[in-house]
């Protein structure tokens, strides 16, 4: 990893070597740069600045200005570009610096990148790992807090990919940028810095009191297409990813119930057996994300358990999201799916 | 033309009121057609300035036109690329067969063979040529009226026919639109049907090369239409930025499907202008010039190879059939555009060339044309053995949830096994390619 980012990294008590999830995903970029001759780092500012949250700091003075570099700011041209690199033979890795920004590169990730295996009948294959950070819950405007998962769960040949621990970060990040097929890789801005519990008034802790943040040295990858159990439990399954794992982790906590907490981690491909086991168990589910509610990813995961699990449900399935609107700058608090509205959800499901 | 009259004033203002400019066409259906005052310059005048010479310094060839063979049917000036006879005939071949196979494409289609077809007829040259004068392994990334590239790199007829019969023997497995090829054999790049997004894909690519130290550079072919598209500027901006290696064919055809060129800024500038702002080499080609054509490419190659920059073509050219099978261009433009085209026909004055140099006669091209027809009609008897399209023998069942991802996931198969439900309901009897 890089020098830069070494001298953050801490120890924890136990002299385990501690990151946040920012350092976690340097040190996956700085492992396959260094692995892999094919893998391209590129995107708006993460060059010689290394990132406007630092993901990708050192790496141009360790791996060269033609491994990682500085793009314009066009996002339709850096997905574009990648499209064509992965034609001839790279591994590109191209950071959109916000997924709020990832507009104007719809038509080459959806028409493109995604069909370019299909419709090239394999002759060629689009294996880029699109980086970008995601969510909201720092004051960030509509235009730096959106969730857009939904728009690219619902393209085939797209995989999405969002993890929520340090440990997961490092390893689903390898994982993706060694997969054939295009990655979506949403990183929930919101805990770069720690495992925020949606109680924003109280001090947020660090990392390094996480046991997720024991990440090892060098190379390992977590297989795309795995839930990770957060918490046994038999009162109820709660499917969540990214930020909001951490959340209702704390408002189960809080309300002292015993939950079988999933952290979805790959969006597509989905676990579906983990899930059907879990609701199988609890016969109750709640579904939270921070994203709009309305044909959000949440819509897909309760039609699935409605079709998979009906006669297993004890209570109707529960979606706690973020509001149908734009994300408000002044009222974030009232629009994000916090312990309220988690809180209640929950209540209502175990009253059934 | 304002379509306000002058003067006007909204009602309580005293302010002038503004006028929006919708273009038009200057010739509609029935229109009597008169090209005099298009400015095509004399064949041999442009300057040929050396290939690592700086954007700056060679403005005027955006807004010219390269020529090189002339009324007298001889190559002038210094943009001739002095071929030898051999190259020459071999350029003419490729562009008459090009012109047989669109023919009886056109006509399959026309005969239910298949759903769609395009020809390229009259822009022969911005492809063969264009593809002659670039190496083999150079990649291409081609829009939709390149079948000229193909067939110049010699990928066979049968397999572009079994694309576009969508049938059995298609390498694409029926999954494309007709004409929407791929072959990585022939360094060709897999067709979009959404414009433009070929062009960033292609910088790219030529990216990675200059990464990789390779000598391969790449190429990239737009219609004047699409080069409106978002796509097309990211392209121009990366190519400048990182000196990519790469080129940047603009096919000026005049229309995309009924929208004539005004409609992508042609009223105002050249498209071979595009290039300045950004700092490209710029030049501005006689599409219907096959010499001109391979020079100006040539030129843009060597440019490329050398880490001297990117370069934009425009191909002044003319789009002398409808757009698609699916288009009938009596609608919207006059039939005289055709035929008082400034510029002649491409594969016609490369024809009159090789006659004037005295290495060519009007028996061997009847034998040529002959020859070609008769090669086109051979392989596509040989290709409808493979099927066509809507008869049956298309590729097995199982192949549409192939290849959506590298492995199949659970919910593909979960939908396959739905489809082949489906099908045993609809065919109890069972059906071939099951």
């Amino acid at each position: 990893m890089s020098t830069q980012t070494k001298k953050k990294a801490e120890a924890g008590a136990d002299g385990e070597r501690r990151l946040n999830m920012i350092e976690a995903i340097n040190d996956a970029l700085d492992i396959m740069l260094e692995r892999d001759p094919d893998v391209i780092v590129m995107g708006e500012d993460v060059g010689y600045f290394g990132g406007v949250f630092r993901c990708t700091a050192g790496l141009q003075e360790k791996h060269g200005k033609t491994r990682v570099f500085d793009t314009p700011i066009s996002e339709c041209g850096i997905i574009g570009v990648a499209v064509g690199m992965g034609a001839y033979g790279l591994r590109p890795v191209p950071e959109i610096q916000f997924a709020d920004y990832i507009y104007p590169g719809l038509d080459q990730l959806i028409s493109e990148a995604a069909r370019l295996r299909y419709r090239s009948a394999t002759e060629y294959i689009a294996p880029l790992t699109v980086r970008s950070p995601f969510g909201g819950g720092i004051f960030g405007g509509q235009t730096h807090s959106q969730s857009p998962e939904a728009i690219f769960t619902h393209v085939s040949g797209l995989k999405t990919v969002i993890p929520s621990t340090p440990y997961d970060a490092k390893g689903l990040l390898i994982s993706c940028i060694e997969d054939n097929d295009p990655v979506i890789f949403f990183e929930p801005k919101r805990i770069y810095n720690g495992p925020f519990s949606g109680f924003y008034d109280k001090p947020v802790e660090p990392w390094k009191r996480h046991p997720q943040s024991e990440v090892p040295e060098g190379y390992y990858n977590i297989p795309l297409g795995q839930a990770r159990t957060v918490t046994e439990g038999e009162q109820l399954t709660v499917l969540a990813y990214g930020t909001m794992v951490h959340v209702a982790e704390a408002v189960c906590r809080q309300k002292g119930v015993e939950a079988h907490i999933l952290d979805l981690r790959t969006l597509v491909p989905l676990d579906i057996e983990a899930i059907e086991a879990s609701v199988e168990k609890t016969g109750r589910c709640l579904i939270v994300h921070e994203a709009t509610r309305t044909s959000g990813f949440g819509a897909e995961l309760s039609a699935l358990v409605t079709e998979r699990c009906f006669y297993h449900l004890e209570a109707p399935v529960e979606r706690v999201t973020g509001f149908d609107t734009p994300y408000p700058h002044s009222l974030e608090w009232a629009y994000f799916p916090g312990p309220v509205r988690i809180g209640e959800a929950i209540d209502k499901i175990l009253s059934e | 033309m304002a379509d306000r009259p002058d003067g006007e004033r909204k009602a309580g203002s005293n302010k002038p009121a503004l006028a929006l400019h919708v273009p038009e066409p200057k010739y509609r259906p029935g229109d009597t057609v008169d090209f005099s005052d298009l400015d095509i310059g004399e064949p041999g005048k442009q300057p040929r300035p050396d290939e690592a010479c700086d954007p700056s310094e060679m403005g005027e060839l955006a807004y010219g036109l390269v020529r090189v063979l002339g009324d007298d049917d001889k190559a002038h000036g210094p943009w001739d690329p002095k071929l030898d006879p051999e190259t020459l005939r071999t350029m003419l071949h490729n562009m008459a067969l090009v012109r047989a196979f669109d023919e009886r494409m056109f006509r399959g289609q026309r005969q239910g063979k298949t759903s769609f077809y395009m020809k390229c007829t009259g822009e022969e040259a911005t492809s063969v040529a264009a593809a002659m004068a670039l190496a083999s392994d150079d990649m291409v990334f081609p829009s939709y009226r390149q079948q000229g590239i193909l067939i110049a790199r010699g990928y066979p007829l049968i397999e572009m026919i079994n694309q576009i019969y969508s049938n059995k023997g298609d390498k694409l497995k029926g999954r494309q639109l007709p004409i929407m090829y791929s072959s990585r054999e022939h360094s060709f790049f897999s067709i979009s049907g959404n414009l433009a997004t070929q062009t960033p894909q292609a910088v790219g690519w030529a990216m990675a090369s200059a990464i990789k130290g390779d000598s391969r550079i790449a190429a990239t072919w737009v219609g004047e239409g699409s080069t409106a598209e978002g796509d097309f500027h990211s392209a121009c901006t990366f190519a400048t930025v990182y000196n990519a290696p790469v080129i940047l064919n603009v096919i000026n055809n005049q229309w995309a499907i009924s929208s004539f060129s005004g409609f992508a800024g042609a009223e105002r500038t050249t498209f071979a202008a595009r290039a300045l702002g950004y700092g490209l080499a710029g030049l501005r080609v006689d599409g219907n010039d096959a010499l001109a054509c391979f020079a100006a490419q040539q030129w843009a190659a060597n440019r490329a190879r050398a880490n001297a920059g990117p370069t934009l073509i425009e191909y002044f050219t003319y789009r002398a059939e409808g757009h698609s099978t699916s288009d009938d261009p009596t609608g919207y433009r006059s039939a005289q555009e055709r035929t008082e085209w400034p510029l002649g026909d491409p594969v016609m004055r490369l024809k009159r060339h090789l006659i004037a140099i005295g290495e060519w006669d009007e028996e061997r091209q009847e034998k040529m044309d002959l020859e070609a027809a008769e090669r086109v009609k051979a392989a596509t008897k040989e290709a409808e053995k493979n099927g066509i399209l809507g008869h049956g023998l298309h590729h097995p069942f199982r192949t549409m949830f192939e290849d959506v991802f590298e492995e199949l996931p659970w919910h593909l198969r979960e939908q396959s096994k739905q489809a082949i439900r489906e099908r045993e309901i609809k065919f109890p009897e069972g059906r071939p390619n099951a």
